[in-house]
């Protein structure tokens, strides 16, 4: 098939077309993670969650996205429409953007950066601008308030989060994503077993950085209504939910492909095979997981109250069994190419949808964060920690590079055991009380 | 704004950005001021600088209404005052226009009044611990309360028909005998509740951020609460040991053991811990009622036609949000000249300027919590 492409645009086609699939498909994938996360909260929440459009709710989505898309754009008084319109567009196009470096696995990416990881962090912090100015234009107090709380937050935790990922860097020597999880490969061990204090850093930025809670002070609802996007109804507004999470998926693979590499298979020694079938059983596991929830959403069928119902979640059931054939068939000898592409991209989705999850629970559990409190935690705990933690990471591979000292079991936990001590530390030090704020004169 | 520094001995003007002050309008539209309360916020920056409360968003006239209604006709509009502790409102303007009549109930009504009277404070702490967490970020216990609250809801929809604005007592006694399985359900439900406190306190309790937002967040001393006339939990967690119950009892309050909590502070977390503790002794009292309900009838004879002799009484309870008064005048006939309610959420909400001064608006939005108001009552 390959000669019926002209040469000069043949480096195009594939970062095309994925770039065109990540385009088409991240919006809907979003509004599944919507559903996910109500249906989740619900379950901890002793409630069943959205359960009437279609099975289980699961095409409420698709009709949400179509609610928002014909309800009135509302441009308030006094706005600076310009900014207004063009405002929610920056965060979804830098959200997106960010997402032409990522690698869903090792076929899946639309452009293999050498400076890959500094591209998506920095194209990723741009969106702040679409906040800051729609929170500006919309000429509201509370937009305004949301819109100064997030540029500050971004800056404090931009600066933790970097520096979590300083830590990781230095490991894998790289910049291209593709190189990092390729250093997890080679060293034969993920990057959270060495350095997991700077995993945890950088998933307490991240969570930040999101906006999401416990530090969603942005758009705290119930302090100030809906923080920057107060004023944006309709379709602007679902722009900005798409770009906060997208966001979100934007974070957890950053912290993927750093931490829990990439779309490396858990357990890459473990051989041990699927009895009775020449298949590595990890390799199986997939089209198995897929099969039981094939199987699960069968034993739904009868139960669901209507006709169309039943076939819809039929359908959903057929899909998983398909999704498993697709898993299955790149075990056999012919299709070995594909074999990494599908089962890459598989456990990377997977290892993003634990981390998303873990963002979800952390949710609906803690009370929200008061805004000094917040910039509190950031300069005062989690930049130090930050910074000492790239210092004795760097400190142990000096250790182990000139003296030769191949212990790298030994130098995490003691590595670990340092940043434990300063964690604790810095936290006394962190809870002692701050002097009184500066009471406000009587009027 | 100018200001003079020194370069190498030559003055140099600079002008300072300047901030001004920032005028943010809090309601009557707003998920977290718990009704139709709308504050007018004076801001520097993210801190308060003072407040106004502006009120009567859901000003019915109450009071008005109750001079051309007969005794009976009023008694379900006071319901409709803090709506989510009907019963409490209801015990209150019954005892108040039976002491008018020189009647009281017999002690069965009585000691079944007290019952319904503590669930329902159960009931409106639950209601305050939800919406409270929910304003400071967490969102998961609210669920959990109403699921609690729901089971007391049943309760008293089963004894009287209605949930909400029950209207369960009658001026001297009660209309409905209690049902069949009445006690079960009631120590049921005591039983279940103390393990379900336990599980709202280990989510909140030793929360680091829930202290933290909680902790020295509108403290209000002894003196000023007392000065401001702010009764209830708050009066309680600012230190001052004074109930209603105890101080003046009243229905069955006297045949029963209970603690009175009290706070330290006086600040939002104080508060938190004094109605939590409020809510198991509601508990103890409810089980301790139900092991010995006296037989006997459940209405004094106060004739169908109510006609005070003129005078005028103020009778006060402890409603779960504080001191709910009565203060009514006969003058003679079958309806009263006047009544005048002393609401607990119209008094505690005067010391909302004095809690939120200097704190930031997420503070604001604590304090709000934790005074537990409801619009219904407070604009009557």
């Amino acid at each position: 098939m390959s000669h019926l492409i002209p040469p000069a645009i043949a480096p195009f086609v594939v970062p095309v077309i994925c770039g065109i699939v990540l385009v088409a498909v991240f919006p809907l994938l979003a509004g599944y993670i919507v559903l996910l996360e109500r249906k989740l909260m619900a379950d901890m929440q002793a409630r069943l969650g959205p359960m009437r459009v279609g099975p289980h709710g699961l095409l409420q989505p698709i009709a949400d996205a179509f609610k928002l898309l014909i309800k009135e754009d509302i441009i308030p008084q006094g706005a600076d429409k310009f900014m207004f319109y063009v405002a929610p567009l920056i965060s979804v196009t830098m959200a997106l953007v960010a997402f032409s470096a990522m690698p869903f696995g090792p076929v899946f990416q639309i452009a293999d950066l050498n400076v890959g990881l500094l591209f998506i962090v920095a194209v990723g912090s741009l969106g702040i601008y679409g906040i800051v100015l729609g929170g500006w234009s919309s000429n509201s107090h509370y937009s305004l308030i949301g819109a100064l709380r997030s540029a500050a937050q971004l800056v404090s935790y931009e600066t933790a989060a970097g520096l979590a990922l300083v830590s990781a860097l230095l490991l894998a020597g790289s910049l291209s994503m593709k190189d990092i999880v390729q250093a997890q490969a080679d060293q034969g061990v993920w990057f959270i077993f060495v350095v997991p204090i700077g995993f945890f850093i950088y998933f307490v930025s991240s969570i930040a950085e999101t906006n999401r809670a416990p530090f969603d002070l942005p758009e705290a609802e119930s302090e100030l209504v809906a923080g920057y996007m107060t004023e944006y109804s309709g379709f602007r507004w679902a722009l900005y939910f798409l770009a906060e999470y997208a966001n979100m998926v934007i974070v957890a693979g950053i912290a993927t492909t750093l931490f829990l590499g990439g779309w490396l298979r858990p357990f890459p020694g473990n051989h041990q095979h699927l009895i009775g079938t020449p298949f590595e059983l990890l390799d199986a596991l997939p089209s198995l997981l897929f099969l039981g929830v094939a199987l699960y959403c069968l034993s739904l069928v009868p139960r669901q109250p209507v006709q169309v119902q039943k076939l819809f979640m039929a359908g959903v059931a057929g899909a998983c069994v398909l999704l498993a054939a697709v898993m299955a068939l790149t075990l056999f000898p012919p299709f070995d190419a594909a074999r990494e592409g599908v089962h890459g991209a598989f456990w990377f989705m997977a290892k993003v949808g634990g981390y998303v999850y873990t963002f979800l629970w952390v949710r609906f559990t803690f009370p929200r964060y008061r805004f000094d409190q917040l910039m509190r935690l950031g300069w005062r705990f989690l930049i130090p920690l930050a910074l000492v933690n790239v210092l004795v990471v760097s400190a142990s591979i000096v250790v182990q590079q000139n003296w030769e000292w191949k212990h790298p079991v030994v130098s995490t936990v003691v590595t670990t055991a340092i940043m434990l001590a300063v964690a604790f530390w810095l936290a006394e030090e962190g809870a002692k009380p701050e002097p009184a704020p500066q009471p406000a004169d009587g009027e | 704004m100018t200001d003079a520094l020194t370069n190498g001995g030559s003055p140099i003007e600079t002008t300072v950005l300047g901030a001004d002050e920032i005028i943010l309008n809090m309601g009557p539209q707003h998920p977290s001021t718990h009704g139709v309360l709308r504050v007018k916020l004076k801001l520097d920056g993210e801190r308060v600088l003072s407040t106004e409360c502006i009120i009567g968003y859901l000003h019915r006239g109450v009071e008005k209404i109750a001079e051309h209604r007969s005794y009976q006709q009023f008694a379900p509009y006071v319901d409709r005052m803090d709506y989510v502790a009907a019963v409490s409102n209801g015990l209150g303007y019954c005892e108040t226009v039976e002491k008018l009549l020189g009647a009281e109930a017999p002690p069965r009504a009585r000691v079944v009044r007290t019952i319904l009277t503590e669930l329902q404070r159960i009931a409106s702490h639950l209601l305050w611990l939800g919406t409270h967490a929910l304003d400071i970020g967490a969102l998961t216990p609210v669920f959990y309360c109403f699921r609690e609250r729901e089971e007391i809801l049943k309760i008293f929809e089963k004894y009287c028909g209605a949930r909400l604005t029950t209207h369960a007592f009658r001026i001297g006694g009660l209309q409905y005998e209690t049902y069949d399985e009445f006690e079960t359900d009631v120590k049921r439900f005591c039983d279940d509740f103390s393990g379900k406190v336990d599980e709202y306190e280990t989510l909140l309790t030793e929360n680091r951020i829930w202290v933290g937002r909680t902790k020295g967040v509108g403290i209000l001393s002894t003196a000023d609460a007392i000065a401001l006339g702010v009764t209830g939990p708050m009066l309680r967690a600012s230190g001052l040991k004074w109930d209603l119950r105890k101080a003046q009892p009243y229905a069955a309050y006297d045949q029963y053991e209970f603690d009175i909590p009290t706070g330290k502070n006086g600040d939002t977390y104080d508060r938190y811990l004094v109605r939590m503790e409020e809510m198991r002794q509601s508990r103890r009292i409810c089980l301790q009622a139900i092991e010995n309900i006296p037989s006997g009838p459940i209405m004094a004879k106060v004739g169908k036609v109510l006609k005070p002799p003129p005078g005028e009484v103020y009778h006060s309870i402890e409603a779960p949000k504080g001191e709910l008064g009565y203060y009514a005048v006969s003058d003679g006939t079958t309806q009263p000249y006047r009544v005048r309610v002393r609401p607990p959420s119209f008094i505690n909400l005067q010391a909302l300027d004095k809690m939120a001064r200097g704190a930031l608006v997420a503070d604001l939005v604590a304090i709000i919590g934790t005074t537990d108001i409801v619009l219904g009552e407070v604009d009557r």
